[in-house]
């Protein structure tokens, strides 16, 4: 199938493309990489009367380093994030989960922003910048404001974000010298995480210093494993160490049933994945 | 809405709805019919093609979106009557039975080969993850693109 009709502006500037959104009204949609919004279009789930096109603005593209963080335009494709040098040196762990996504034509063209903006529970960039406490600058009408992670995900397939803003980009604190991991599970045919789990660990002397740990698709947000993060620490790097922090894994998570695991399961593989990621992590 | 883009070495000019998705315009304005639709969900692949060179899904870039790129798509692959060595490999290999994932299949595996000239199956698996075949079972299709990756090789 092919979209409904809609009229189409392609901006050069960030301000140029709030106005466009103020003036089109309700029926305005941002279109980023367009990998999640191309297929609603398709399937007429959603028929804008305005598509604003993001991909003509150079503000919005590419990955700046400054003293204590990187900072990634909200346009940056996958592809990019994982090519780049300063991402594995300084967010590993944002690399490592920007692999996962998808398949290789999509990672060329969808983008980190859009994945961010678009909260899929079970998108896998939203619980790693949730862990390595990023935070969101936004641009409205009323002009540019930040807001923590921690914040910006609000309930399902729902941010910070109105409908007249646009996400410029995201700043990651450096994380330089941690060692992470990415642990996914999802169907062969479908890269989508039913579950997945992402540990950032800062490493002492064998010991854990120092730890943050998202999981991906156990709430309809993602949610910080602060009860695995304060058990973990100080704690040498053996198997039953780690098993026993990874118990309670799930602890202040709602995860929801649907036709690839129940809640249960999901339970039980926020555990498993845990430890696994923490294992993985600390070896590399 | 006027759009200029190249398509397999020639300059072509049309208005577009904004709308038609890139493939569309490939398919009903230009006639490269080679390139196929074979999903509304961005899973097939069956519609891969390269803008700027990189592989995309031709049904999830809309076409004024490629707007002043260069598109190469399979019907471009051909030099002085030859069939690329993609191709040539997917035919000696039987990589295809109804054929209709692969040209998707090939202009992916010719993204793969750029990054990673000789890949092992494993990598030839992950690097084709976006594109589906109901026919072949993939087997002959890692084959072929290994044997693709040995003969670029040794033109190299
Ligand atoms: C077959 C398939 C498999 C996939 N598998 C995975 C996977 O395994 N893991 C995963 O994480 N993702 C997966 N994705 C999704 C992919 O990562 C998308 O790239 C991502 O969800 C959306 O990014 P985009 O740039 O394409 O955004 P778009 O599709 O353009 O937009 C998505 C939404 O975000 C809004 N938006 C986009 N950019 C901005 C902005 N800068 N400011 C404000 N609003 C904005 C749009 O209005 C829209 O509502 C998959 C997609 C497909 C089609
Ligand atoms: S037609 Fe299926 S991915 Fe494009
Ligand atoms: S050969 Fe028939 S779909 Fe691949």
């Amino acid at each position: 199938m092919i979209p409904a009709p809609f009229d189409y502006a392609a901006p050069s500037t960030v301000e140029e493309a709030v106005t466009v959104l103020a003036d089109a009204g309700e029926d305005a949609k941002v279109l980023g990489g367009g990998q999640s919004l191309m297929p609603v279009l398709r399937m007429r789930l959603a028929a804008p009367t305005t598509v604003v096109d993001l991909g003509r603005i150079p503000e919005l593209r590419g990955i700046r380093e400054e003293a204590d963080a990187l900072v990634i335009g909200a346009m940056t494709t996958h592809d990019e994030v994982c090519r780049a040098e300063s991402v594995r040196a300084h967010a590993a762990l944002l690399a490592e989960a920007t692999h996962t996504v998808a398949d290789p034509q999509i990672r060329h063209r969808g983008t980190f922003g859009g994945s961010l903006a678009h909260a899929d529970p079970a998108g896998d960039l939203l619980a790693p910048a949730l862990a390595l406490d990023a935070s969101m600058t936004i641009a409205g009408p009323a002009g540019r404001r930040t807001v923590p992670a921690a914040e910006f995900f609000v309930d399902f397939f729902t941010t910070a974000l109105a409908e007249n803003e646009v996400l410029v980009e995201v700043r990651v604190p450096k994380h330089t010298g941690w060692q992470a991991h990415y642990e996914k599970f999802n169907r062969v045919a479908q890269a989508w995480s039913t579950v997945a789990v992402g540990a950032a660990l800062r490493m002492e002397g064998g010991a854990i210093a120092e730890a943050k740990v998202g999981l991906t698709n156990m709430d309809t947000v993602p949610v910080r494993a602060r009860t695995v993060e304060a058990a973990l620490i100080g704690r040498p790097v053996t198997a039953e160490a780690i098993r026993e922090a990874a118990r309670d894994a799930a602890a202040g998570a709602n995860p929801g049933t649907d036709a690839n695991a129940d809640a249960a399961y999901r339970t039980q593989l926020a555990r498993v994945l845990t430890a696994r990621a923490v294992t993985a992590a600390a070896r590399t | 809405m006027r759009i200029t883009m190249t398509v397999d070495g020639t300059s072509y000019t049309d208005d577009v709805e904004p709308r038609t998705l890139l493939v569309q315009h490939l398919r009903e304005n230009l006639g490269k019919v080679g390139t196929v639709i074979g999903c509304d969900t961005s899973n097939c692949g069956a519609c891969t093609v390269h803008l700027n060179g990189r592989s995309v899904k031709s049904c999830s870039v809309l076409a004024v979106q490629a707007d002043g790129a260069e598109i190469t798509t399979i019907e471009g692959l051909e030099r002085d009557g030859q069939p690329h060595p993609v191709q040539q490999a997917f035919h000696e290999n039987h990589a295809l039975q109804c054929g209709f994932c692969t040209p998707g299949m090939i202009m992916q595996s010719i993204d793969l080969l750029g990054d990673t000239p000789d890949p092992s199956e494993e990598q030839v698996r992950e690097g084709l993850e976006g594109n589906l075949c109901r026919c072949t079972g993939y087997q002959n299709i890692v084959k072929a693109v290994r044997a693709a990756a040995g003969e670029l090789g040794a033109k190299r």
